[in-house]
Order: structure tokens, then C-alpha cells, then sequence
């Protein structure tokens, strides 16, 4: 028998085993982890280790940078604004009576001149500027499941859709604010060929998309269901749209959920400044640039409004690079922060050199 | 049959039996100052009116909860806390409110705190409701109606008769378990109960319970049939106590009178009031700066948001129509839920993980100590203890270091050194030779002058052997069942001169209560006189003439700390009736006759001076008459139920006056293992000393010198009772024109100290230490009048701060105390430890910020009450020096960079309002405003707190001063929190801007295809995790396998997560907003630079400043190595037993 070991102690945290020790040996192991003697790696910066570092950065850094600034520069890009607020532009006229219930759309033609051919693939981009895409009524008024073909959802569309989920007791499809305000100009470039002729550019209209987004986040209800109208029965087209949603695009698949106009306008933009993906210019075979240097232009159905909130529109003709497009912040980043690291690599090279100097005869002198 | 019983209740032992009670307890539910118990449930016949009693069964109930109110009860329990309850009240608002972030991302980490919580304190709770089961179904035996019936432990009643006898009326104890003393007790049985436990009637009457271990008083009625009701005294010494185990003793009986909760072991294991750390206070007040940052952000946001929307078309584009509801809420409540959705938006800038984190951090560095073998003792087989995980930081903050001199800067093991009968210095010189010495005739004695006369001798010899509570233990033949004897820390009488002695002495050794009574009996032995034992109230002593003298043992007049003295009353075979008193020299001197005084005090004095622990000891007749007297009144203050003790006092000062001094004894109490180093390293570290003791101030003051804390160039400063005297004046006055003098001299004239420089290297420097006695404390503290009390306070505090060393002697426990909590609350509040082994120190042990007990020889009751215990002294150097030191350096990174990280994981989210239009868009998505603190950045930063060691244990070990950097919580001051809260803003700054001139132009991959919000928000998360893991890694000094594990396990587990998350169309989430997120991100070049760019830069800074640091440290570090180390000087000091201070000045 042995004394009663009593030991739980009421207290916030921790429980001690005191019996009558003297019984038990509870002599500590011996092992490097309790001991805290596990061995260690002991960095130290001093100097020494991070003066080359400092060099290395800079070295990889300020080449990187130029790449990344030639990149950029090289990048050409173009863009035009066609809101219409002055009274001088083409599209004054449209912007000013705008309604939605207009049957006749209005038009409006944009001349401009490119400086420079672009002799890759070019992206033509729309741009809306103060339009809050990535505000949080609007962000999370969408229904993913309805957007990836569930049949039960497209009929009865997520609370979060609201007030964009049923028109007339009917179901929207698609559903909420984002697909709702879905960007409807229509773009179409024309170059006025030197000899008179306006010629009509081939505008892509797939490859704009996440393919992800398009195969897997996008589904038309039905699944691969060839009649997309039979699909959407019983829903009704959004009410700002002018076209039901399987009525998008005359390409099969392109059409309903995954047009790629619709997918990319459903990627909310993180600023309210903000461009999107609208076409490609697929290059020419040959020597031929995409889009040589001359007159140009932009002939828009004017649809979308954007006075209200005082927004802007513009387009942008862009080329690509293994960067993206044009963006000179990086470049500059690049070799600001390069030179900074080789500027101080050398600043400390000095110190350090002095400052071992002088220890040097400290000690020599004690 | 096992001679070891344990008692699982407090009960009345009487090895003859008991009976009947009467209970007073009326109708009425009035608390009454005794109980009363029936023995045996044996109603007595005078008494009808017989209400049966209510007393608690014997059911221990430790645990807090039950399987059924676990669950409300520690919800409860935890939503008190004021951060929980935040973030309950933070969840709340998620459910009720459209807010911009889901319940689940709050909700998750709370459920997680409160599971891991609630898991951890049900399973302490399982382990108490272990410990409860096992005390409550141990099998007893109960007497009912004369059979013995076998119960469980739980099911005892009060008044219950348990057997557990001997012939003998008493029964020896230990309460080991208790208080850890493991000496034997002597507990007695009720005198003059009846040997028949049938026959026996009787009630027992006595206090309520009360949890003095040391105190109980009762009275109990025997009514026979025939003659009147006999009523006998209970005491302490009558009462076995739950928890105390039975030794050398086969059965006993007893009555049940204390069961359950109510036994004095219950009682005392209250839970002790939580201290608090410095390092939580300041937790606390940067927890305020943060959440006053998380208002004023959204409140700003607020005002900001409604101002915008005053901006024609912002407020409801056509775009963006608002629902029916929203449009018809009202302004004012609409502006309140924005508050509130913007303090949800930002409040993860208040980190729950924070407060789990801390908490494991503590409970799992704890075990460090406990796990460290250098703090391990072969001696008692035991190593540290923690008691209180939550001051381990604080342990590395000590200022003040407040030292018990008994036990704790000496060893409590008592030598006999040398006595003195009659002014004849007797000098015992070595105990293993001189034996070949002894001889009737000659005496043992090594004469040192002349010889006092053989009468005298002889009577102080007797006296050593009489007077004392000592126990002879049992050598093995007598008690057979001493399997026990390894268990007992007795002190055995060594092989010397055994074979000199009468047969049954093979093993003997003695047991008593202190140390300094078993030294004075083996020094009595050497002298030739032995005392025998106790043979039931007789003691035996055998003489240097081989004869056996047997006294009878009338009364023990027990020793008490105030009166600083103990008698016993013998009357000898010749009929004499003989008082034998010992004591200390203040205690007797004025109750002996003066002449005799001045011969012994010289000795005594002198003994003093050289560390020794003096005694004197005294005799007188008494009379025929005046025993009678003295009898008479101890016999009715012993039966006395209300103020026994000082009834008894006033009995045992009235008979011990006008004795004969015969002389006075050394004794010699060595200092500990490595006391003067670890005295020395401490005071290397910054801290100053304070010696606390009840003991003389000659003897306190050798022992200061020989631990190093005078040392020869220290000028005293003394404020005693002596220095008052000097003067023959008014000792207020006396009092006062010393202090204002000493002030003068110690804090006026002194040159400023500065906070770099330390004694040791400054010798020019005048030291002081200064020495103030009880009597004189309390004359400072109590002064007279309430202007001067305050003033005299200020004065001796100032002094005291700036004197190296301070020693308080005669000090009584509770003015420990005082002394500890008066430094406590003066300016700037310093942070106190206490360190003390003896049960007078429980008091300044509880005081203190950290209370340390010495598992030593006076028991366990400081052990018991102290934050941390530690087996010897030496340990202290480093548990402070090492262990404090890291565990400080570890809770203070763990609380900055925890801050940190959440300010600029919170930052852009914030920044982020202005281009979203103050409309609580999240910037993350809700997986990785969950994840954040949970998973991806808590496991680095706990490996750190738990192994880091920015200094190697030996080099912090070497360098005391060292100890010195992070004094006056260092890293946590308000300099280093600023930073980091900069250091946070600049990462935040930099994490949001960068990415959105990155996004200048979204279209960042190669196909020209854009990014969008959630992918902002993942570069963003993505640069964030990354730098503050790295912030750490660079902050890490010392990678152990585990530290590289979890900091790149983290950033993979996150990569790793990241493709999860975005791999699979979640069918339970509403949106699939992260859907191929990260990887479409991976596969764009700008983002890849970008993201390496924005790390570097954050910690471009971190990296410079260390550089800049290590520029301008060599320096430093020569200076450092300049100095002499500590370790030099302290060569000397290793003689431990160094008796005489001489040794000191030869440094």
C-alpha cells in the first residue's frame, strides 16, 4: 500500500504528479530534445554572409529589370477612349440618349491612326474605368452552381442573386448583378486601307477565357445538350440583356454559359479601373504585321452606360509578351531595387573593410 | 499485515474504543463554532432530542465537472475570458449581420480554441476524477456493533468507528503527503478511554473544520454508567489527518470526525490566487492599442463609405441595384451594421490563435524544466517542479530576489559544533577518531580551557538529552514491518562507536521535527550521554557511567516560533520535579538570573559571529507546590476550546521564569552546494539580493558574508535594535536621524549608478549593504504617526534600492511577506522572486511574482505553494539565468511577431476598402482569412517559442550580465512593439501597393488573358505567408531539425493547400471563387517576379538593420570580453564550509 497520492491540483493550466516522490525515481531522460541540445544550425548574419548576397541580388536583379523594361517598352499598346462625354466625340450622341428599352441600337464610328504596325498577335481589350466590379454586393451576387449547368439552380437561383434572381416569377438565368450588367458594346475594327477600301479585321472570339473557367467553373445546364433553348425553358434573360443567354453566340460552343464574352466579364476585376480581354487578332501567316501602320476605325454599338456613375470606355490594342501585357512597374521595380541592393553591397563593403581596419589595430593595441 | 495504513479521512485515534455524542446543532441552520459527534452512531440515552447530523460523506470531489455538465459548464467557464468572449461576440455578429466574411471563417478558429481548451481541461479533469476514484473506493474497515465490516472509503460516515493497536497509546505518522515532512509524529490516543470499545459512550465536541494542518481543538465527553462524564482534551496530537501515513504502528481505531471535503487535506487544496505576468500585462496593453486601431479603421471606413456614397451614381449604380430589404433599412441601423461588418472585416488584427498559442507555448516549455537533468538531485531523486506554467517568462524578468537563509543558503543539516557549560568552551573536534577517547573517567570532552565542574557538565548533558521531542526510530527487530526504512530520511547514527553502546542500538536513529534537536542529541551522545527512548512517558537515558536513568516525562512545552523556546518538565527517579528549557539567547537571557548571563553571552556571541546556530539552555527546580501550579494550568489551557493557544501561552510564560542558564550549544549549519556562486551570478545578472531570515543577525550576517553578498569592501548600513540603543535616546528619534543619515550616505552621495556598470568590476564604487531587524521593520513601517510611517518607508526603500545586499533578520513570516510586497509596489514596480524551503517562507513565497521552493528538510509546504520548486539552491543561477532568460526572449518574439503578422495579414484588407468602395470586400478568400492563423503561419512560430536560443544555455551561464539586456521587460516595451507595429504597416504598405501596380495592367499572362479580384487577393496572401515566414526565419538563430520542418513545411503545406483548394470544384461551397486561383497565377512570369520581388523588399530592412547591427557589434562585443567574467573571482569561494569571514578578505 502506499500513501495516497492526492495529486490533482485545481489549478488554470497545469497538473503536477506529486505524490510521495522519494518511490519513484523520476530522474530526466537524458535525450537532446529535452535537454535542448538538439543540434543546431546557427546562422549569424554578419557582413561577411550577406555582402556577396547583396551582390547577387543586385547582379540577378538590375538584368532582369532591363529585360523585364525593354519587355515592356517593347510592348505596344494602344487605346482609345470612346465614352463620348465631350460634345466632339463620335459617340457623344449615343451616350447622351441612352435607354435600355431602345430597340434601334445606336453606332458610332471611331477613326484612329496606329504609329507603329503590330506585328504579333494582338489583344484587343475593353477598359472601364470607376465601374466597382469588385464591390461586395456585386461580387458575391452570382450563383456558381446555376453557371455550371446545375439544373436545380438555374430554376431556383441562390438568395445571393438577389434582386437579380427572378424576372416576373421567372427564374433568371443567368443570374445576379455581374451577369446582369454583362458588358454588350459591340467592337469591330476596320482598316482603311490606303487605297480607299475599308477592310473589317477578324476578331477571335475564343481564347479570351481561363480555359478552366470554360471546361470546368462554366456548364450549360443540359450538359452537351445541342439545344441550348430547350435547356434554358422556364428561365427568363436577364433584364438588361437584349438577348437570352443561349441566344450569345451562333457557335454551338460558345454559346449559353461558356461564351467566353460572358466567362471573362463573370471574373470580377480587382480595381475599379480595369480591362478585359474582348478579341483576338490572330497573326497572318507570312511576313504581313497583324495590323500595319495606318488608318483605322472603331466602329461601336453603343449599349452600355456608363454617365451614370461618370465611367469611362475604352478600347485597347495590345501585343503580348512573356510578361503579359505592357506594364513598365516591374521593370523599373526590378532595377531600382537591384541598384539599391548593389549600392548598400558596396556601402557595407566599405564599412565592413573599415570597420575590420580598425579592430584590427584595437587589437593590436591592447 | 502491513504496518502502513493511510488514512483517507481526518480521524480521532483511540486504539481502546468509543461511543456515544450529542449534536448541538439546533433546528435552525446557524453555523456553530464546534461539532459534535457521536462515536459509533451510538445515540447516547440522556439525550432525546437526537437530530441526526448532517456532515458531507467522505467523497473526495476534486474534479470540476461531471460527463453531464461538462459541456455548459466549460462553455461557460470559457466565454468568461474576455477574449473569447470577443470572438464569440465577433461570430455572433457574423450570423446575425450580412457581413463580408462568412460565420465559419471566425466561427472555425473559436470552435478550435474552445475544442482545444475544453480537450485539455477535461482531460486534467479525467485525471482528477482518477485521483478522486481511487482515494474514494479504498476498502476500510468499520466497526458497526462490534463487527468489522469492510467499505469503501467514500461511504464513511462522521462518527464512523475505523480500526486500524498497540498496546502502546501511541502511533507514529508521517504526512508526508501532506506537507512532505517525512519524520515520524508521535500522535496519542485519547488518555484514559477504556479499553473496551463496546462499552464505550462517549461524544466527541470540536471545532469546525479549518484548514491549519497544525491546529485542532476539541474536548470529548466518556460517560460511563456510573460515574460522572470524564472530559478529555483533543489536540493536534490526537488527530491522524487524511493524507498521513501510519508507521512502526500495526492498528489503530478511530472515530471519523472530519470526512470529505471538510478533511484539513481537502481544505488545503485550494486553488491559489492566479498570478499574473508582466508579460500578459503587457499583451493586454498592446491588445488595447490593437483594438483601438481595429475601431478607429472602422469607424474611418464607415465615415469614409457613407461620404462616397453622398457621390452621385456610387451608391446604387445601375449595376449594382440593392435588395428591397436593404433599401428599406434604416440609415442609422444601416450604418451601424457597416460598423460592424467592417470590425468582422478587420478583426482577425486580434489574434485568437494568439491566446492558444501563448497558452501552449507555456504548458509545453514548462515541461523544459521539469525535463532538465541539471536540476535533477540524486540525493531525494527528484527534479524540478512547475507548478504554474504561466510565469515561466517572468522568470527571466526577476529584479529582486528575496532569500530564506535556513534551508535555502545553507543546507539545514545541523552539526553539533561545539557547547559551552558554565562559560567553558567545550570544542568537539573530530568525530571519527576521538572515540578511541572514550572513557568513563575522562569524558569524551576535549578540554579547551579548563573544565567546568562534573556536576554541571553533567546536568547540561542530561538537559541536551531530556529537553527535546526527539523519537528514538525502532531498530528493525522490534517494529518487523519496516520495509519503510528507505522511505525515511532519519537521520542514522553512523557506525561511530555503536559498538560501544547497549545492544538494541544497531540501527538507531533519531527523528524529530528539526534538525537542530537530532544535532544536539548526537552531540549530547558523544558527550556520553544517550538518550535511550520513550518508553511510554518515561525517558531513558544512558549515562556516561553506563547506568540507565529513567525520568518521567510530565509536560512538553512545545516550541513556537514567538516565543522562540521549548521545556519539557521531568521528574526524576529521585522524586525531583525538573524544568529544562532551550532556547534562543534573546528568548532566555531575560529569564534567567543576570549573573550568570555575561560569561555564556560572550560564547554565544561569538558562536554567532561564526555562523553558527546558537542555543541556550537553562534548568530549574520546581517544587512540590509550584508544579501543581504549573500542572493545574496546563491541564485547563489544554482543555480550553477558545483561545487555547494563548491561554497555553500565557500558562508556559508564567512557568518558565527564574531558571539557571547552564550553558549554550553551536550548532553548525553549512551553506549550500554552490550558494556563494549562485548568489554571485545573480548579482551579476542585475538583481539585488535581500536576505530574509528569522535568524539572529550575527549568524545571518557570517552567512551573508560567506555567500558573497557583503564582501569587504561593503560598508554596513545597520538599523537594528543595537544602533537604536547606541544613542540612550528615544529610539524614534533614533530611528529617524539614522535613516535620514544612512539615505544621506546611500542614495544622496552616491554617484549615480549607471545601468551597464556592476559591482564587480566597480570595487572602487563605495558597496553597501544594509541590515535592518524585525523589530526595527516594523518600527519604520508602523511608525507612530501616519505622515512619519510613510516618509521612513520612502527613506528605507530608497536605501534599500540602492544598497547591493540587504539582510532582514529576526524576521517573523508575515513580515517577509511585507518586505516582499512593499518592494513589490514601489516605484516601477519591480518584479520579485521569492526563493524559501520552510513553511515560514509560504508566505513571502505567495507574495512574491514568482514564488520558488526548495524541496529541502523543512517540509513540503513551500514546495506545495510555490510556483516552481527546484531541489537545491544552485539551480536557481540556472533556471534564472538560462531558462528564465530564453523563455522571456521566446513569449516576447512569440508576442510581437504575432501582432505583427496579423497587422499585415490585416493591412491590405483594410487598404482595400478604397478601391472597392468601402463595401467590406474581403480581399482574401474566407479559406485563407481561416487558415491564416491556424495553419499556415502558428506552427513556425510556436517551434520557435518553444526551441529557439538566441544565446547558447552555456554562454548565457557564463555571462550573467547578459541577464541584464532584457531587463525591465526589455522586448516588450513600448521602443519594440512601435517597431514591430512599423515593421507591420511597412509589409502591409508594401504587400497591397506592390501588387496593385502590378495590376495596373491585369492582363499578366502571356495569353493575354486577365486577372481578377481573387487573384489579387491570393498574390497578396501569397507574398504575406511567405515574408512573415521567412521574417521569422531570419529572426531564428537556432534551427533544429523541427524549426526547418515547420517553417518549410508550412510554405509547402500552403502551396500544397493552395492547389487543393483550387483544384476542385467544392460542391458545398456557394462560390468557387479560388477555382484554379493559384495555379493560373504560378503560370504567370509578372506574378512569379513580383511576388519574389515583394518578399525580398519586406525584408530588404530586417536584413540591413541586423548587418548595420553586427557593424557596430564587434565592438560591443570586445568590451564585453574585456570585462572579467564572473567566473574568476567566485575561485575562492568554494570552501563551503568557510566558518570565519576572514577567508573573504583574502580575495
Amino acid at each position: 500500500m502506499m500513501a495516497s497520492s492526492y495529486t490533482a491540483k485545481e489549478e488554470d493550466g497545469h497538473i503536477t504528479v506529486s505524490g510521495p516522490g522519494a518511490l519513484r525515481s523520476r530522474k530526466p531522460e537524458n535525450t537532446a530534445f529535452k535537454q535542448q541540445r538538439l543540434p543546431a544550425w546557427q546562422p549569424i548574419l554578419t557582413a561577411g554572409t550577406v555582402l556577396p548576397a547583396f551582390f547577387i541580388i543586385g547582379l540577378l536583379f538590375i538584368p532582369i529589370g532591363i529585360g523585364l523594361f525593354v519587355t515592356s517598352n517593347n510592348i505596344k499598346e494602344f487605346e482609345i477612349d470612346y465614352t463620348g462625354v465631350d460634345a466632339s466625340s463620335p459617340c457623344y450622341n449615343c451616350s447622351q440618349s441612352f435607354s435600355w428599352n431602345s430597340s434601334r441600337p445606336c453606332t458610332c464610328s471611331i477613326p484612329f491612326y496606329l504609329e507603329q504596325p503590330y506585328e504579333s498577335n494582338v489583344y484587343v481589350y475593353y477598359g472601364l474605368s470607376n465601374f466597382y466590379q469588385n464591390h461586395r454586393r456585386y461580387v458575391k451576387s452570382r450563383d456558381d452552381s446555376q453557371l455550371n449547368g446545375d439544373p436545380k439552380s438555374l430554376m431556383e437561383p441562390s438568395k445571393e442573386c438577389e434582386p437579380y434572381a427572378f424576372h416576373e416569377n421567372k427564374p433568371i438565368a443567368p443570374c445576379g448583378a455581374i451577369a446582369n450588367s454583362m458588358f454588350n458594346d459591340t467592337l469591330e475594327l476596320f482598316y482603311n486601307d490606303p487605297n480607299g477600301t475599308k477592310v473589317q479585321i477578324l476578331l477571335n472570339t475564343t481564347g479570351i477565357a481561363w480555359w478552366t473557367d470554360k471546361h470546368v467553373k462554366f456548364g450549360n445546364p443540359g450538359g452537351n445538350s445541342p439545344n441550348l433553348t430547350a435547356a434554358f425553358q422556364g428561365t427568363t434573360k436577364p433584364i438588361n440583356w437584349r438577348r437570352p443567354v443561349f441566344d450569345l453566340d451562333a457557335d454551338e460552343a460558345n454559346n449559353g454559359f461558356i461564351n467566353e464574352d460572358f466567362i471573362v466579364w463573370m471574373r470580377t476585376a480587382a480595381l475599379p479601373t480595369f480591362r478585359k480581354l474582348y478579341r483576338i487578332i490572330n497573326k497572318k501567316s507570312g511576313m504581313v504585321p497583324t495590323l500595319p501602320r495606318g488608318n483605322y476605325s472603331l466602329e461601336v454599338v453603343y449599349n452600355y452606360p456608363v454617365r451614370s456613375f461618370e465611367g469611362r470606355k475604352r478600347m485597347i490594342l495590345s501585343t503580348i509578351s512573356w510578361m503579359g501585357g505592357k506594364n513598365p512597374f516591374l521593370g523599373i521595380a526590378y532595377i531600382t531595387v537591384g541598384s539599391v541592393c548593389f549600392f548598400l553591397g558596396v556601402v557595407l563593403l566599405l564599412i565592413h573593410h573599415k570597420c575590420g581596419n580598425r579592430n584590427n589595430n584595437a587589437d593590436i593595441s591592447n | 499485515m502491513s504496518s502502513l495504513l493511510s488514512f483517507y479521512l481526518d480521524l480521532v485515534p483511540s486504539p481502546p474504543c468509543l461511543r456515544c455524542f450529542v449534536l448541538q446543532l439546533g433546528r435552525d441552520e446557524r453555523r456553530v463554532d464546534s461539532r459534535s459527534i457521536c462515536v459509533g452512531h451510538r445515540s447516547s440515552s440522556n439525550n432525546e432530542a437526537f437530530i441526526p447530523p448532517k456532515f458531507c460523506d467522505n467523497r473526495i470531489v476534486s474534479s470540476k465537472y461531471t460527463i453531464w455538465n461538462f459541456l455548459p459548464k466549460n462553455l461557460f467557464e470559457q466565454f468568461r475570458r474576455i477574449a473569447n468572449f470577443y470572438f464569440l461576440i465577433i461570430f455572433l455578429v457574423q450570423v446575425i449581420v450580412d457581413t463580408p466574411t462568412s460565420p465559419v471563417t471566425s466561427g472555425l478558429p473559436l470552435v478550435f480554441v474552445i475544442t482545444v481548451t475544453a480537450i485539455k481541461q477535461g482531460y486534467e479533469d479525467w485525471l482528477r476524477h482518477k485521483a478522486d476514484n481511487e482515494v474514494n473506493k479504498y476498502p476500510v474497515t468499520v466497526l458497526e456493533q462490534g463487527r468489522r465490516v469492510r467499505k469503501e472509503s467514500e461511504k464513511i460516515k462522521v462518527g464512523d468507528v475505523l480500526e486500524s493497536s498497540r498496546d502502546d497509546d501511541t502511533c507514529f505518522v508521517t504526512t508526508a503527503s501532506l506537507d512532505g515532512e517525512s519524520n515520524h509524529k508521535t500522535h496519542y490516543t485519547v488518555p484514559d478511554t477504556e479499553k473496551d470499545l463496546e462499552s464505550l459512550n462517549a461524544t466527541i465536541e470540536c471545532e469546525q473544520p479549518q484548514p491549519d494542518l497544525y491546529k485542532f481543538v476539541g474536548r470529548m465527553h466518556i460517560y460511563k454508567t456510573d460515574q460522572e462524564p470524564a472530559v478529555r482534551s483533543l489536540g493536534p496530537e490526537n488527530l491522524l489527518l487524511k493524507g498521513s501515513t501510519l508507521k512502526n504502528t500495526q492498528t489503530i481505531c478511530g472515530v471519523a470526525i472530519y470526512t470529505g471535503m471538510e478533511t484539513k487535506m481537502a481544505l488545503n487544496y485550494q486553488g491559489k490566487s492566479q498570478k499574473r505576468s508582466a508579460v500578459e500585462k503587457s499583451i493586454n496593453a498592446f491588445l488595447l492599442v490593437y483594438l483601438c486601431i481595429l475601431v478607429s479603421k472602422a469607424l474611418l471606413c464607415t465615415i469614409l463609405k457613407y461620404v462616397w456614397q453622398n457621390n452621385p451614381g456610387q451608391d446604387e449604380p445601375w449595376y449594382n441595384e440593392k435588395t428591397q430589404r436593404e433599401k428599406d433599412t434604416n440609415l442609422y441601423l444601416k450604418m451601424f451594421t457597416d460598423f460592424l461588418s467592417f470590425m468582422v472585416l478587420f478583426n482577425f488584427i486580434i489574434p485568437v490563435s494568439m491566446y492558444v498559442t501563448v497558452e501552449m507555448q507555456k504548458f509545453l516549455g514548462s515541461f523544459f524544466i521539469t525535463w532538465d537533468k541539471d536540476f535533477f538531485d540524486p540525493e531525494i531523486k527528484e527534479g524540478a517542479l512547475v507548478n504554474t506554467s504561466d510565469l515561466n517568462e517572468e522568470l527571466g524578468q526577476v529584479e529582486y530576489v528575496f532569500t530564506d537563509k535556513t534551508g535555502t543558503l545553507t543546507q539545514n543539516n545541523m552539526e553539533f559544533i561545539e557547547c559551552c557549560i558554565d562559560g567553558f568552551q567545550y570544542k568537539y573536534q573530530d568525530a571519527g577518531t576521538d572515540l578511541d577517547g572514550f572513557c568513563v573517567t575522562d569524558g569524551p570532552v576535549n578540554k579547551v580551557q579548563h573544565k567546568a565542574g562534573r556536576e554541571k557538565e553533567e546536568l547540561f548533558l542530561r538537559a541536551l538529552c531530556l529537553c527535546h521531542t526527539v523519537q528514538v526510530k525502532e531498530s528493525p527487530e522490534q517494529g518487523q514491518g519496516q520495509r519503510d526504512g528507505l522511505m525515511d530520511q532519519v537521520d542514522g547514527l553512523g557506525a561511530d562507536g555503536e559498538g560501544l553502546h547497549p545492544p538494541p542500538q544497531e540501527q538507531r536513529g533519531f527523528i524529530a521535527s528539526s534538525p537542530d534537536e537530532v544535532a544536539l542529541v548526537k552531540g549530547a551522545m558523544r558527550y556520553g550521554f544517550t538518550f535511550l527512548g520513550f518508553e511510554s512517558k518515561t525517558m531513558k537515558i544512558l549515562t556516561r557511567d553506563n547506568d540507565v536513568e529513567r525520568y518521567e516525562l510530565l509536560h512538553v512545552l512545545n516550541f513556537d516560533p514567538v516565543r522562540r523556546r521549548m521545556s519539557v518538565i521531568v521528574r526524576s527517579k529521585s522524586g525531583d520535579t525538573l524544568l529544562f528549557c532551550k532556547g534562543a539567547d534573546s528568548s532566555i537571557f531575560p529569564r534567567v538570573r543576570q549573573e550568570e548571563v555575561e560569561r555564556i553571552r560572550m560564547n554565544v556571541e561569538r558562536n554567532a559571529t561564526e555562523g553558527y546556530r546558537t542555543l541556550c539552555v537553562a534548568y530549574k527546580y520546581l517544587n512540590a507546590e509550584e508544579y501543581a501550579q504549573a500542572d493545574a494550568g496546563l491541564r485547563e489551557a489544554r482543555l480550553a476550546l477558545q483561545d487555547r493557544e494563548e491561554k497555553l501561552m500565557a500558562v508556559y510564560n508564567q512557568v518558565e521564569t527564574g531558571m539557571s542558564l547552564i550553558g549554550a550549544t553551536a550548532v553548525e549549519d553549512r551553506l549550500q552546494e554552490e550558494a556563494a556562486e549562485t548568489m554571485e551570478a545573480l548579482q551579476g545578472a542585475g538583481m539585488k539580493v535581500w536576505v530574509l531570515t528569522g535568524d539572529k543577525m550575527e549568524t545571518a550576517k557570517s552567512t551573508c558574508y560567506a555567500c558573497r553578498l557583503f564582501q569587504k569592501n561593503t560598508e554596513l548600513l545597520e538599523l537594528t535594535v543595537r544602533t537604536l540603543e547606541d544613542g540612550g535616546r528615544r529610539r524614534e528619534e533614533r530611528l529617524h536621524e539614522l535613516l535620514v543619515e544612512y539615505h544621506k550616505k546611500a542614495v544622496q552621495d552616491a554617484p549615480p549608478v549607471k545601468a551597464g556598470v556592476t559591482r564587480a568590476w566597480s570595487s572602487a564604487n563605495h558597496d553597501y549593504g544594509f541590515i535592518i531587524d524585525g523589530a526595527t521593520l516594523s518600527m519604520v513601517l508602523n511608525s507612530s504617526s501616519e505622515s512619519n510611517s510613510s516618509r521612513y518607508k520612502n527613506l528605507f526603500l530608497q536605501i534599500c534600492q540602492n544598497c547591493t545586499s540587504v539582510l532582514c533578520c529576526r524576521m517573523a513570516p508575515l513580515q517577509k511577506a511585507q518586505i516582499v510586497k512593499m518592494v513589490k509596489n514601489s516605484k516601477g514596480s519591480p518584479i520579485t522572486l521569492s526563493i524559501g524551503d520552510g513553511a515560514n517562507d509560504v508566505s513571502m513565497i505567495l507574495e512574491a511574482h514568482v514564488g520558488i521552493g526548495i524541496k529541502g528538510k523543512e517540509g513540503r509546504q513551500a514546495v506545495r505553494n510555490s510556483d516552481y520548486a527546484i531541489p537545491k539552491l544552485k539551480h536557481l543561477k540556472k533556471l534564472l539565468l538560462a531558462h528564465g532568460h530564453l523563455y522571456y526572449v521566446r513569449i516576447a518574439h512569440l508576442v510581437q511577431y504575432f501582432f505583427y503578422k496579423n497587422l499585415c495579414f490585416i493591412l491590405p484588407q483594410f487598404l482595400y476598402q478604397f478601391f472597392c468602395g468601402y463595401s467590406q470586400q474581403p480581399l482574401y478568400d474566407a479559406a485563407y482569412l481561416t487558415m491564416y492563423n491556424i495553419c499556415f503561419t502558428s506552427l513556425p512560430i510556436l517551434a520557435y517559442s518553444l526551441l529557439e536560443q538566441h544565446i547558447c544555455m552555456e554562454v548565457l551561464l557564463d555571462n550573467a550580465t547578459l541577464y541584464r539586456g532584457i531587463a525591465k521587460n526589455g522586448m516588450l516595451r513600448w521602443g519594440p512593439f512601435f517597431y514591430w507595429t512599423l515593421l507591420g504597416v511597412f509589409h502591409g504598405l508594401l504587400f497591397f501597393f506592390g501588387v496593385r501596380y502590378l495590376f495596373g495592367n491585369p492582363a499578366l499572362q502571356d495569353n493575354g488573358q486577365v486577372f481578377g479580384n481573387w487573384s489579387y487577393g491570393t498574390i497578396v496572401f501569397t507574398v504575406l505567408v511567405f515574408t512573415v515566414t521567412l521574417k521569422l526565419a531570419l529572426d531564428t538563430r537556432h534551427w533544429t531539425w523541427i524549426n526547418h520542418f515547420v517553417i518549410w513545411g508550412s510554405l509547402a503545406f500552403y502551396v500544397f493547400f493552395s492547389f487543393f483548394w483550387g483544384g476542385i470544384i467544392w460542391p458545398f461551397l456557394k462560390q468557387q471563387r479560388l477555382y484554379f486561383v493559384f495555379a493560373n497565377m504560378l503560370s504567370s512570369v509578372s506574378a512569379w517576379l513580383a511576388i519574389i520581388l515583394l518578399i525580398l523588399l519586406s525584408l530588404l530592412p530586417e536584413i540591413l538593420l541586423v548587418v548595420f547591427r553586427k557593424l557596430r557589434g564587434p565592438n560591443a562585443g570586445q568590451m564585453k570580453h574585456r570585462l572579467p567574467s564572473s567566473g574568476t573571482s567566485t575561485i575562492f569561494m568554494l570552501s563551503q564550509t568557510a566558518s570565519t569571514h576572514s577567508f573573504s578578505w583574502t580575495d
